[in-house]
């Protein structure tokens, strides 16, 4: 009879806890989440593909469904890749692997990592476990939504403009976009390759920083990668002590912030001062006002570009068609959900001859100026912090009609991803019942400062990740 | 308007984008209202202002050349739709 563990509560440090001292085998521990998995799933729909056994004595692991896994169907959440099969590993699967971590399964994401609900997966939406009628954010909310429900200890996510801290912020839990270039993307689906990046999706800021650890580094096989300026360190302490925290007045006066989100971040910003941190009011004038819309010139662009692959000839879905040409257009027609096709529109155009310079150019320009504006208040600050999400999840189909209104809820994450650097979203109270996120921003390669800030915070806060209705 | 459906049809061909007319009349005015709003990008006066294309000042990274082993024929063929002869094989190119 194998041990009991609640993998609602169990963090991944306590889960390599109980291996190292052999109170449970991996084998027990895998099993413990498939029958989560079993339990639950059936109504959250967290998971594309699981995995019955995989090698590794270590903690297990879920991934979204863009991360390239050898010999596991790997789709993006699209119907162009419905049955492929990859044959090669990306380097953060591969490195999950020589870390002795089992894969559990796939997680479900809009469809190429484009949205903000999950709503947009070819394989239909995954929902919120603190209240199914709602969305779990995107686009990885496959992954947040496993790993808040228990059905994975953690998970990688991929993040362009939003897509791990607000699937995180609209769970409660922790997620990382971690500095761009520190995590390789080799075999990872593409997006928008100036912005995407991997990073841990966890129930604590010290389960990131451990699983941070494993996945970051120079690789070879990803020439946009950097060394990491020293080592990753799990954070211990509980001071803020001669830390200063920057509010950007943009970021947290934004139009559409709901005030129980305020309230809770407000509430999160009066702690870290009891802690010991100084806490300020900066300005980024123009990155707010000027970000969504950049970001929605840049990652179509980029997205146009990158989905122009999927043809029909290698791999993937194909339609039949009497010409070359034929069979492509309609691969790609039949193929592509309306979001994507969309984004490549939006991209093909703003890049077609007569708009280059005034959309695509004035857009890179444009992001200059906002990496100039985090400089300076980063040079004020060691951290910026604001809400990761406007709002708290909000319900399925409120926003799927209306791609803008999808968009702005991207708003407060996208700017400090424009300028690369790394954010952190934690948990910071409840506002209708519902999870607000607290994100933490700073400069590049600063992930070590957001575990100590985020950490301390965390261990204050005393947020419980285990959604209210399941808490006995 | 911002963008007209004679330039919706000239993107969708750009991309290789087989829409039907249904979804070019949705997409249209979708379109024209995304670029309404991300259009305001022209406000701003950036003559002045590089662009940036990257986040990380990374110039010429390079590696050792070092042979390593490449993907098998078997492995790169095996999610291939259409095959003939161990070839990707795909409908003739006019007609």
């Amino acid at each position: 009879m194998a041990p009991v563990v609640d993998t609602l509560r169990l963090t991944a440090v306590e889960a390599r806890g109980l291996l190292e001292r052999g109170e449970i085998s991996a084998a027990e521990l895998h099993s413990a989440y498939l029958d989560a998995i079993d339990e639950r799933d059936g109504e959250l729909h967290c998971f594309l593909s699981t995995v019955e056994r995989a090698e590794g004595d270590g903690v297990p692991i879920a991934l979204k469904d863009v991360i390239s896994t050898k010999g596991v169907e790997t789709t993006a959440g699209s119907k162009i890749l419905s049955g492929y099969v990859p044959v090669f590993d990306s380097t953060v699967a591969a490195r999950c692997k020589s870390t002795g971590l089992p894969l559990l399964g796939k997680t479900n994401l809009d469809e190429f990592a484009m949205g903000s609900s999950t709503e947009n997966s070819a394989f239909g939406p995954t929902r919120n476990p603190w209240d199914p009628t709602r969305v779990p954010g995107g686009s990885g909310g496959g992954s947040a939504a496993a790993v808040t429900a228990g059905l994975a200890p953690w998970a990688l996510g991929s993040d362009t403009g939003g897509s791990i801290k607000q699937p995180s912020a609209l769970c409660g839990n922790v997620g990382l976009r971690p500095t761009y270039g520190t995590v390789s993307r080799y075999g990872v689906v593409a997006f928008a390759s100036s912005l995407d990046q991997i990073g841990p999706v966890t129930k604590s800021v010290r389960d990131a920083a451990l699983l941070y650890s494993i996945i970051a580094g120079r690789d070879p096989l990803d020439s946009t990668t950097a060394e990491l300026p020293e080592p990753v360190r799990l954070p211990e302490g509980e001071s803020l002590k001669g830390v200063r925290i920057g509010m950007p007045t943009e970021l947290n006066e934004a139009e559409g912030i709901e005030p129980g989100v305020a309230e809770a971040v407000a509430n999160a910003l009066a702690l870290a001062e009891e802690l010991g941190a100084e806490v300020g009011e900066c300005s980024l004038p123009r990155s707010v006002r000027y970000g969504m819309p950049c970001y929605y010139l840049i990652a179509p662009a980029e997205a146009s570009s990158n989905l122009a692959r999927y043809d029909g000839v290698r791999y993937g879905l194909r339609a039949q068609g009497e010409s070359y040409q034929k069979m492509v257009e309609r691969t790609r027609d039949m193929g592509f959900g309306d979001e994507p096709k969309r984004r490549i529109m939006l991209g093909t155009y703003a890049l077609s001859a007569g708009y280059y310079d005034a959309f695509y150019g004035q857009a890179q320009k444009v992001r200059t100026l906002i990496s100039e504006e985090h400089r300076e208040a980063l040079e004020q600050f060691d951290v910026l912090v604001s809400p990761t999400s406007p709002t708290v999840a909000f319900p399925i189909g409120e926003r799927i009609a209306d791609p803008l209104a999808m968009y702005l809820s991207d708003l407060l994450t996208i700017p400090s991803c424009l300028a690369g650097l790394p954010g952190l979203s934690i948990p910071c109270g409840l506002s209708e019942g519902l999870p607000v996120g607290l994100q933490l921003i700073g400069p590049q390669f600063s992930e070590n400062v957001l575990f100590r800030v985020g950490h301390a915070l965390e261990q204050a806060l005393e947020f419980d990740t285990v959604p209210t209705r399941w808490r006995t | 308007m911002a963008i007209t459906r004679e330039e919706v049809l000239h993107a969708a061909r750009l991309a290789w984008l087989a829409l039907t007319d249904e979804e070019i009349d949705r997409l249209t005015p979708e379109l024209d209202k995304i670029l309404d709003a991300v259009g305001i990008v022209a406000e701003l006066d950036l003559s002045d202002v590089q662009p940036t294309s990257h986040p990380l000042d990374l110039v010429n990274v390079w590696d050792d050349d070092v042979p390593r082993d490449s993907l098998s024929r078997e492995d790169v063929l095996a999610n291939a739709p259409a095959l003939e002869r161990g070839l990707f094989k795909v409908p003739t190119w006019r007609q």
